[in-house]
């Protein structure tokens, strides 16, 4: 009896110690820096006097800051923007990436060379980092140097914007997600699709009926995986930026907040603006969770 | 902004967005506070035995080669020069470095930039410590490092607003050179009468430097001082003239509506759709690596005028050298800023190396300046000709201490007046209030 409440005791510290690597980074790294950004959204700073100012210094703004960014015109266009953008991106790389592992996934295709190389290739823009990415697409889409009928098509009108951005998020997220919903489809137990050839079931029906109900948690998990990156979308349209007119430099949330802290060196504004948003990224990505992790059950079975 | 080192700061930019990434939306601010660390080089420690280090912050290429010309001169004070950013990147990393008390002794600003580092108790009035350097600079030089009688910087060179056209297109279109805006109109239409695929020039909403200084030509006073209260009037008549003028351009189709500094525009000036460039003096710098094909074609010619005969001309870009507040010794940093830019052998050194046209008076005369640029071989009496306009270049009486803001109000409301056919000078509208509403917010008086 006692030898086992002491074992009990040694075990119940030992998970703590297990858990503080994470916590310490997570304290460090996240927890700190978020509650620094808390303190500073509450701060402004003004000069001391005088036509140029003679130095600054930091005042209490209360929720002067918070203020402005509701009422920041500019900053609600970008979330607009984002959206749109969003509704471009999050379906086009899960489903692209679903046709794909499906398509992979074929009798057919199954572990012939072809397919394996094709996987590769679908992968590898996964590897390009994004800045690298949009730089080569943007050549691809000005007229002066696109192959790919830049000087017939305008790449960077007003609607075009939207999906030539798009084009490059997906093209860059498409791989992973699809490696994710491939391992998925690869993992389920081939008597069941032997038993559904069995009773008659085409290739067709296998992969509505059977493959994609079964793979739908990956399905999900890469749906939420694109909604967090769709929300924090910047590099790409960043650096399509200098290329043309159709990108301001607030087009999308993080631009404006990267502007806000970096070209404007208005730290205080930059921290505000980016607690609504970390708040509002929050709210909808816990929402997009439970509204999947209740579906999840039913359409498991 | 001096273009000299657009690539860099296109460089550095990438990388501070390759770092953004990285983070999460919290992050994003919060590392703006305390991202100072480039800082830890600091130069404060003057090391015992008199002997003095100094650290310098500084984007010119090549400036090694000047900077050890003074190293070899000055065993007792020794400048270590280090390149952390370029432009305004730069400006952002000294403000940030302020804060956290490790910022470098010298540093480099643009003349833009100045007011706002002022304003923050980023530089230092070295007036003391330059008594005798000021004698060696024009009052109009003077005038964009000098406010309320106090010196914040010793100015490094400055750059006329010119127009640059390519010379052998001109003649085989049988184009005359514009010397007013009525005729550089005409020329633009010609241009697309003669050779449909070309134009005269761009009008560029991404860099606002050029047009600002279109604007100063025509008279504009964006910001100027009225006692310890703040004049700020970008949308006033002159700039709207401006303004007016190329919305009617652009509404003919007369001049192409892309950004400069792009891919596509680096194209199109390398193969001669683009015939002509409005830029600052130091284009013969850049050309070489935007154009590399057009070695030798390009000429140079004063910026068109309002009013035939009238020579003013605005400016595009210069810089100044700085001496910051945390500098423990700030009279070797300027003695060193005041060599960099009056002594001979700095600045023939800073021609050869950088290409800056010198800001100091005696330094427009250095025999160097005789010979034609690397660039430009075809232009032997290319500096001769700066030097004419460079008497009337104009600035605006003071930059305002929130250009940052107005800068980027430019490229955002002018790219979208171009993308959805809006007007010019409701973009001038936008500007004028973002400019005055920031001024008010950091707690400016504005009249």
């Amino acid at each position: 009896m006692a030898a086992t409440t002491v074992r009990a005791r040694g075990t119940s510290r030992f998970p703590y110690l297990l858990v503080l690597p994470a916590v310490l980074l997570f304290a460090g790294f996240v927890a700190a820096p978020g509650g620094y950004a808390l303190v500073l959204s509450f701060q402004r700073r003004k000069v001391n006097g005088g036509l140029l100012g003679g130095g600054t210094h930091t005042v209490f703004a209360g929720l002067a800051n918070y203020r402005d960014v509701l009422g920041d015109s500019a900053l609600w266009s970008g979330v607009v923007r984002m959206l749109a953008l969003g509704a471009i991106t999050v379906p086009g790389t899960v489903l692209l990436a679903l046709l794909f592992a499906v398509l992979l996934d074929l009798e057919g295709a199954r572990l012939r060379r072809p397919a394996r190389l094709a996987r590769l290739t679908i992968f590898l823009p996964y590897a390009v980092p994004g800045v690298i990415a949009s730089l080569m697409w943007g050549f691809l889409y000005l007229p002066a140097t696109s192959p790919i009928g830049g000087d017939h098509v305008d790449f960077f009108g007003r609607v075009a914007v939207y999906f030539s951005v798009g084009n490059v998020v997906v093209w860059g997220a498409v791989g992973f997600n699809m490696i994710v919903i491939h391992t998925a489809l690869r993992a389920l137990p081939p008597e069941l699709h032997e038993s559904a050839r069995l009773d008659g079931a085409s290739e067709w029906q296998i992969v509505l009926r059977i493959k994609v109900p079964l793979v739908m948690p990956a399905v999900v998990m890469c749906t939420l995986f694109s909604v967090l990156a769709a929300l924090q979308v910047f590099n790409e349209p960043n650096t399509l930026k200098p290329l043309s007119n159709a990108l301001s430099s607030t087009w999308v949330p993080l631009m404006d907040i990267y502007d806000e802290a970096f070209g404007n060196s208005d730290i205080h504004s930059a921290a505000a603006t980016s607690v609504v948003l970390a708040a509002a990224a929050l709210a909808v990505s816990f929402a997009t969770a439970r509204l999947v992790q209740s579906r999840i059950p039913q359409e498991a079975e | 902004m001096s273009a000299t080192d657009r690539t860099r700061r296109a460089g550095g930019r990438r990388a501070a967005v390759a770092l953004l990434a990285a983070g999460l939306l919290l992050g994003t601010a919060a590392c703006g506070g305390g991202s100072s660390g480039d800082g830890a080089r600091n130069g404060a420690t003057g090391g015992a035995k008199g002997k003095v280090t100094l650290t310098f912050w500084d984007w010119d290429p090549h400036m090694d080669k000047v900077v050890a010309k003074w190293n070899a001169g000055h065993p007792g004070i020794q400048v270590r020069l280090s390149n952390p950013a370029g432009g305004d990147q730069l400006v952002a990393k000294m403000i940030t470095a302020h804060e956290a008390k490790n910022g470098p002794d010298i540093a480099k600003v643009e003349y833009q930039s100045l007011p706002a580092l002022v304003s923050k108790g980023v530089v230092r009035d070295i007036t003391r410590y330059t008594k005798d350097t000021v004698a060696d600079f024009d009052r109009a030089t003077l005038g964009s490092t000098t406010f309320e009688g106090k010196v914040y910087g010793v100015p490094q060179d400055v750059a006329p607003l010119m127009f640059f056209y390519r010379a052998d297109l001109f003649q085989r279109y049988g184009l005359t050179v514009p010397t007013t805006w009525d005729q550089f109109a005409a020329t633009a239409a010609a241009v697309r009468a003669k050779a449909p695929a070309s134009y005269l020039t761009n009008f560029d909403a991404a860099d606002p430097g050029w047009f600002t200084g279109l604007a100063q030509q025509a008279g504009a006073n964006w910001w100027s001082a009225d006692g310890d209260s703040w004049k700020v009037d970008i949308d006033g008549a002159p700039t709207r003239k401006v303004a007016a003028y190329w919305q009617d351009q652009v509404g003919r189709g007369a001049v192409a509506k892309n950004p400069s500094f792009s891919p596509q525009w680096n194209k199109q000036m390398n193969d001669g759709t683009l015939l002509a460039w409005i830029s600052g003096a130091w284009a013969p710098a850049q050309l070489g690596g935007i154009a590399p094909a057009t070695k030798g074609k390009w000429a140079v010619a004063p910026l068109p005028a309002w009013t035939a005969g009238d020579t003013t001309t605005g400016i595009w870009g210069g810089s100044a050298t700085t001496v910051t507040s945390d500098s423990h010794h700030p009279a070797e940093a300027a003695q060193f800023a005041s060599w960099l830019n009056t002594d001979d052998a700095a600045v023939t050194e800073q021609v050869k190396q950088i290409n800056v046209y010198p800001a100091a008076t005696g330094g427009r005369s250095l025999p160097i300046l005789q010979a034609a640029p690397a660039f430009f071989p075809n232009e032997p009496d290319f500096y001769a000709k700066v030097k004419q306009v460079a008497p009337s270049a104009r600035s605006f009486p003071m930059w305002g201490p929130d250009v940052t803001v107005t800068f980027t109000g430019y490229s955002d409301s002018f790219g979208k007046a171009l993308q959805s056919g809006g007007s010019f000078t409701d973009a001038l509208t936008g500007m004028q209030s973002a400019a005055v509403a920031d001024l008010k917010k950091l707690g400016f008086t504005v009249g």
